[in-house]
């Protein structure tokens, strides 16, 4: 039983560690896009090819990272998370 | 193209046949849910029956509001990049919940978010904090979602303004009343459906001019428009502004009454995870998708005629349409548009709903001695008050600018809601005095300074100077939620912390596990 309780500690440590890195790196890269739009507006303005600015580039980026950021935590969740879990319950 | 030759504000026979098709199908829906909506559990939670990939549709649904395709489309349309500055706010909130709160507040709670809170603190004082910032935040989201649909109809349909919100109200509260969450669930699944799939065909009619290059179709619109609609604009002149905007936008999604309680609705943990994957493809695909009707609204009907049809640039999308399609698509989209609006409101009066019966009537009132028939009983009573109450103010606030209610919502979300869920949830020593502290300090705090704002003081009131200088008080208030929930945690809970550790070890279990281990 003491087993069980250090590995569902464990298991939410490794959780919290990578809740807690994820959500950094969404708002590091959202309030780096707003710092970039407040500060830098002459780098966002400059074009990559006709039509295609940095700002509309790293704008969409932003979106791109959410979904990134998103599909790392599920994969975590389903091969790494879901498999401890069901071990813990199957002990129960 | 110009104003003159449109056909938005006539009373069109396509856009009615649309219309009417989707409350025929919708109110299928309800009379098939009703027979299926006889418990609590089935009223609050569709009977938790909803699959991950159903709630991903029906949490975009619920999110994807006529404001946010009328809007940012008529945003991007007059002024250009700025639009993407509003299109990725509101898209990054939705990680932020899949992280912290999505999972542990399925297994930790039953139907409303106040339940998480309600099953480690004292249950009284947690639950009617809770419950009032989701009244808060319901009534401010119900009261700018009832306008903008009078509004919105009047301008597209020809209708008059109130018979437009009773309406809206008579089908809202009938989804509500009978159909319960299951019936809610599938208005938001239809409803996200086709708003998604009239954005993709308005950007692939777009595209198709341009040789499937949306490059092509920025470079034209820079051509006629000027190079700084490619850059950002006068929209962030003031940097605070922006990121109190943001961080509002950020962390206020996740604590959106109506969005947590979806969670609700799904089986388990696994799906509630699921299904913020799925919701989070599909809203950010359409505000990608809103970028490029923006555009294609500004070159092919142009700044100018889109002003002239409503200031606020709210037509952009519509007259793109009609430009596009004639009136059949004109009609299919206004159509979309009104659908669109009322899912949100159906999910919106649902939560309210959940607020006052299963909240503060069978919890608070009552002590949990209520019967399920009775507490199902007090819901439905709860609905339809809320339902006449919205139709009430929709009336009453009509002709105002309500616009900002919907970032004073989400700013009461972020600084009023998340941060106690998050310290009760994370923080072993959080206690029922520390969270009760913070939901009151963020809700009153947001309220007196959005009061102060310019938006009131200056836009409202016509006052020249304000006593706060930012728009949206979420930079001061979420910090200060946070700190006051800390502070006060700590000071009243200095005894008996070796009990408490064993309690949040079982509390932990739960999160994890979820509630059937024990």
């Amino acid at each position: 039983m003491d087993d069980r309780h250090a590995r569902i500690e464990a298991l939410a440590a490794a959780r919290g560690r990578i809740a807690v890195r994820l959500t950094a790196a969404m708002v590091l890269i959202y309030f780096g896009f707003i710092g970039l739009v407040a500060f830098a507006r002459p780098v966002l303005a400059r074009l990559l090819t006709p039509g295609l600015s940095v700002g509309i580039v790293l704008g969409a980026l932003v979106i791109v990272a959410s979904w990134t950021l998103t599909w790392i935590y599920v994969r975590w969740a389903n091969l790494k998370y879901d498999v401890e879990l069901d071990r813990l319950r199957g002990r129960a | 193209m110009s104003p003159q030759t449109t056909a938005i504000g006539e009373p069109s026979a396509v856009a009615m046949a649309f219309f009417f098709a989707f409350i025929s199908v919708t109110l299928g829906i309800t009379w098939w849910a009703a027979r299926r909506t006889r418990t609590t559990e089935q009223f609050y939670a569709a009977g938790r029956s909803v699959s991950g990939i159903q709630n991903g549709f029906a949490l975009a649904g619920d999110y994807m509001s006529a404001a946010s395709f009328l809007g940012i489309a008529g945003l991007v349309s007059t002024t250009g990049f700025d639009g993407l500055i509003y299109s990725t706010g509101w898209l990054v909130g939705w990680p932020i919940m899949l992280f912290l709160v999505a999972e542990p507040l399925r297994n930790l709670g039953r139907y409303t978010f106040a339940d998480v809170l309600a099953a480690r603190l004292a249950p009284v004082p947690v639950r009617v904090a809770a419950a009032l910032g989701t009244l808060a935040t319901v009534s401010l989201y119900l009261i700018a979602q009832m306008v903008g649909a009078g509004g919105l109809v009047r301008l597209m349909f020809g209708m008059s303004y109130e018979t437009a919100i009773v309406l809206v109200g008579a089908a809202m509260i009938a989804y509500v009343l009978f159909g319960g969450m299951l019936a809610t669930t599938w208005v938001q699944i239809v409803k996200a459906v086709l708003l998604l799939g009239g954005a993709a065909l308005l950007v692939v009619l777009v595209l198709a001019r341009f040789g499937f290059n949306p490059a092509a179709l920025f470079a034209t619109a820079a051509a006629r428009h000027g190079a700084g609609v490619l850059a950002p604009g006068k929209l962030v002149s003031n940097p605070l502004d922006a990121i109190s905007l943001g961080l509002a936008l950020m962390f206020g999604t996740a604590g959106l009454p109506h969005i947590l309680m979806r969670f609700y609705t799904v089986p388990d943990a696994r799906a509630a995870r699921q299904s913020v994957f799925y919701a989070t493809g599909l809203i950010g695909t359409f505000y990608l998708m809103t970028f490029v009707i923006g555009f294609g609204a500004m070159v092919l009907v142009g700044p100018d005629a889109i002003r002239a049809m409503d200031k606020g640039g709210n037509m952009a999308a519509p007259l793109l349409a009609e430009f596009l399609g004639g009136q059949p698509f004109l009609g299919f989209i206004a159509a979309v548009a009104f659908a669109t609006i009322l899912a949100v409101v159906a999910g919106l009066t649902l939560s309210g709903a959940a607020a006052l019966s299963h909240d503060l009537w069978a919890s608070v009132i009552r002590k949990g001695r209520a019967e399920p028939v009775e507490e199902l009983r007090v819901a439905r009573l709860a609905t339809l008050a809320l339902g006449v109450v919205a139709v009430g103010l929709g009336i009453a606030f009509q002709g105002q600018n309500v616009a900002f209610m919907v970032s004073l919502a989400f700013a009461i979300a972020a600084s009023g809601n998340f941060p106690a869920l998050v310290l009760c949830i994370f923080w072993p020593r959080c206690t029922t005095a520390g969270a009760v502290t913070s939901m009151a300090v963020g809700t009153l705090g947001t309220l007196v300074l959005i009061a102060l704002s310019p938006t009131v003081q200056i836009d409202l009131l016509h006052r020249t100077e304000a006593w706060f200088p930012l728009r949206n008080p979420a930079l001061v208030t979420v910090p200060l939620s946070f700190a006051a929930g800390i502070l006060v945690s700590l000071v009243t809970g200095r005894s008996a912390r070796t009990d408490r550790s064993a309690a949040f070890s079982a509390w932990e279990r739960k999160m994890h596990l979820g509630p059937m281990e024990e």
